[in-house]
């Protein structure tokens, strides 16, 4: 450590990334509240088109996911690439641009879905000119990462990198076939694919957004902050070398399970249901990794409110890619497709792993970036219960609703009538939906609490200069 | 070379691991989407399958717009109880004009592929104005800015038609010459409500496949 160069890592990017996340987080779950409200009144959008329903789902959806989702993504990988590659970010001034750029996409692109500018492919909602954009921004973030793996210091890339480079090039890859489209006005525009084909080509999409960015990018934090936290090297490095190429192979396969009993051919459904019972196993080599690497630090659970969050998060990750696979099974989606278990099942994966591991991860990184301790453990300790609570809540309340509604749909009588009319079904589900809304007011109020909490450690205070320590001999570049 | 060298290898070169990735996730891509692309019967239409016209073309827009497909599907499937309820099952070659497809992935409210002809136009016009008054119960959002609008400035529908034509949907140019006309006078609501009246009117009883 003595040898210590005159390069400062590139943090002041990380924070402004952090703090844009979690101003999305906040925006897009009051969304989601909002629109949670609109299931059990739905006169509260008074008649104003910009309110609707249909409009501010996408915007939900968006808003989680690029702007908190990609923009915690950002912040973390350019905070590990450089502290595991011992060298600081490639070309900084591209990275701020990315990180302006995005923001300026994720609230533009916002409005527009509001105007109705909607491809209506779900998570690729954003029109092309965004799309346009989106390609541009991601090829930038592209160099960064790359160029500063690029130049490391360190011989063997470490494992989150190799999740987060998955991440650039797999999103780009899909983004780019998804959105192929002749253009009619700036905001308007005809798939490429029509019908049946349009459908296998946006869930290949659809399915492997939720792969390689909800589930293979935040396992790139997973890999770099749970043995950082632990102060542990992960358990099994050869497990998680072996488990990375098994998610990377087999997860593009599993698509069609979102088309089951659709018109599409048969043998692409059977395909993507076995394909989805295979990914069972490289992902719960990864939560296997994960817990082991922590058994041995039991007692820093007790007291850290950072790792419990980044542990919890790990069980919801067991959970949905266990509840997944089975929902990809004919004879259970047969019940779970078009219902609102589809929705518990994103949703505890996405409250339960996605926000989860990155509330984790920021209470981690914000004091480290600013040099002083988190302004309240006790308010993050309030927070860990709140989404915890507001998890368990979201899930089991979508649970009882998707299942009755999966069965009560399916019944018929014994000369073969329908046992329940729609609508009745329909009028059954309101305490569910209240359920829900609780549950989503305690997930965003611990949101609330954890960006006060963050926003009083950040106050007046300068990133830290970090040097890049000097490179162990053993491993560094010849 | 064993397995393991090979591994160091891609573990310690940047382009290597980047070529790798791409390779390995492009294999699944290719051997379902390909074939899928080149199979006729999904890109042949059925029998009573046409393409749009410019009023429904319209409709199918604004439904885009208003995302009424966050709610329904367009998608009977083959089940029993499915069939009772909505009617004959969805066929790909019913689909072969939508770009994008609507079948949707959440039923908040009931499928539409077989609405078509279910209910009248001046049903579908109060419901969509207000659902609650015919639906005591219903959580579908009212739309009463549909019947305000213009269904000419939904956006302009020759260069629609025009593009899609491209996309090898026949329209003849008198077709695309007359689109600006047809829309002349009626009102957004309108132009959805021809939409969902020709929705699931490509297949009847009887019909092969
Ligand atoms: C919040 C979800 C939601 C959205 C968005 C929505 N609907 Fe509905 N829709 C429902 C529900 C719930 C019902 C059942 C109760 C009723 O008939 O009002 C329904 C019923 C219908 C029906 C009657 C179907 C039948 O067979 O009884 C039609 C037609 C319809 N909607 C059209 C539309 C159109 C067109 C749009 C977009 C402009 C739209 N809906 C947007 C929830 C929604
Ligand atoms: C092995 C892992 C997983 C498998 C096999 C799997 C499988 C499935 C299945 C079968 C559906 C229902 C499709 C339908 O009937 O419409 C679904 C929906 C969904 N899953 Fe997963 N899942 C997995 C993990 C995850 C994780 C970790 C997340 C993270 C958030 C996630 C997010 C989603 C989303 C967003 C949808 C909804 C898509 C839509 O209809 O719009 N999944 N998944
Ligand atoms: C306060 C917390 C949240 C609330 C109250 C909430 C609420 C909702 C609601 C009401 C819907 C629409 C369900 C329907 O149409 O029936 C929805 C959909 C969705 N939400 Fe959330 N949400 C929250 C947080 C999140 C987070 C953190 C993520 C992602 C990381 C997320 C991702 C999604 C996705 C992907 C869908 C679409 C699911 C599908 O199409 O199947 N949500 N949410």
């Amino acid at each position: 450590m003595e040898a210590v160069t005159n390069n400062v890592y590139h943090d002041k990017v990380v924070i402004r990334l952090i703090q844009f996340s979690i101003v999305w987080a906040l925006a897009a779950m009051g969304a989601g509240v909002y629109i949670s409200a609109e299931l059990i009144w739905p006169g509260i959008d008074f008649g104003q088109f910009w309110l609707s329903f249909g409009r501010l789902r996408p915007l939900h959806t968006n808003g989680i996911i690029f702007g908190f989702g990609v923009s915690a993504l950002m912040a973390t990988a350019f905070y590990s690439v450089q502290r595991t590659s011992h060298v600081p970010l490639f070309a900084p001034k591209l990275a701020w641009f990315c990180c302006y750029a995005w923001q300026l996409l994720v609230l533009t692109g916002g409005l527009s879905l509001l105007a109705g500018w909607n491809t209506s492919k779900e998570y690729a909602e954003l029109e092309w000119p965004f799309d346009i954009v989106i390609a541009v921004i991601w090829v930038c973030f592209g160099v960064v990462f790359f160029g500063t793996i690029a130049t490391r210091k360190i011989k063997p890339i470490y494992i989150s990198n190799w999740f987060y480079g998955a991440l650039i090039i797999v999103i780009a890859m899909l983004h780019i076939v998804n959105n192929l489209a002749i253009p009619v006005s700036i905001g308007k525009s005809y798939s490429l694919y029509a019908g049946a084909q349009d459908a296998v080509v946006q869930w290949w999409y659809g399915h492997n957004a939720v792969g390689f960015l909800l589930t293979g990018g935040f396992l790139g934090m997973m890999y770099y902050f749970l043995p950082k936290h632990a102060e542990r090297p992960i358990w099994s490095y050869r497990l998680s070398v072996v488990a990375f190429w098994a998610f990377t192979y087999s997860y593009i396969w599993a698509g069609p399970h979102h088309l089951h009993y659709n018109s599409i051919p048969e043998w692409v459904q059977s395909l993507g249901m076995v394909m989805s019972i295979v990914l069972l196993a490289p992902s719960w080599a990864t939560l296997i990794n994960g817990v082991m690497t922590v058994s041995t630090a039991w007692e820093k659970l007790r007291t850290d409110p950072a790792l419990k969050f980044i542990v919890l998060s790990l069980a919801f990750y067991g959970l949905a890619t266990f509840e997944g696979p089975m929902m990809s099974l004919r004879s259970v989606n047969v019940v779970s497709h078009f219902t609102d278990w589809t929705i518990g099942h994103v949703h505890s994966g996405a409250l339960g792993w996605n926000a989860m591991i990155t509330y984790g991860t920021f209470y981690f990184m914000v004091p480290r970036l600013v040099g002083r301790e988190l302004h309240s453990v006790r308010l993050a300790n309030i927070h860990f219960w709140l989404a915890l609570a507001g998890t368990m809540l979201y899930i089991v309340s979508m649970w009882a609703a998707g299942v009755s509604q999966g069965l009560l749909w399916l019944s018929v009588d014994n000369i073969g009538e329908l046992s329940f009319s729609f609508k009745d079904i329909m009028a059954s589900m309101a305490p569910y939906y209240g359920l829900r809304l609780v549950a989503g007011l305690i997930f965003l109020s611990g949101t609330a609490l954890m960006a006060f909490n963050l926003f009083m450690t950040l106050k007046g205070q300068h990133a830290t200069r970090v040097s890049v320590p000097a490179v162990d001999p053993a491993y560094g570049v010849s | 070379m064993s397995g393991l060298s090979l591994h160091k290898k891609i573990e310690e070169n940047a382009g290597l691991l980047i070529f790798g990735i791409l390779f390995v996730s492009a294999i699944g891509g290719l051997v379902q989407i390909l074939p899928i692309l080149n199979q006729d019967s999904l890109s042949t239409a059925t029998e009573n399958t046409r393409v749009y016209s410019a009023v429904e073309l319209t409709g199918r827009d604004i439904y885009i717009r208003e995302g009424c497909s966050v709610c329904h599907s367009q998608q009977v499937r083959p089940l029993i109880a499915e069939v009772e309820r909505y009617g004959a099952y969805s066929r790909a070659g019913e689909f072969v004009y939508d770009r994008p497809f609507l079948w949707g992935s959440k039923r908040t409210g009931p499928d539409l592929h077989r609405v078509g002809g279910k209910f009248s136009d001046d049903w579908h016009r109060i419901h969509l104005i207000d659902p609650r008054s015919v639906v005591e119960a219903s959580i579908m959002p009212a739309y009463p800015w549909l019947a305000d609008r213009d269904a000419s400035d939904t956006g302009n529908i020759s260069a629609k038609l025009s593009a899609l034509r491209i996309l090898g949907h026949p329209y003849s140019d008198e077709d695309i010459d007359n689109a600006d006309a047809d829309l002349q006078g009626i009102k957004e609501i309108d132009a959805l409500i021809a939409y969902l009246q020709m929705l699931g009117t490509g297949y009847s009883e009887g019909d092969s496949s």
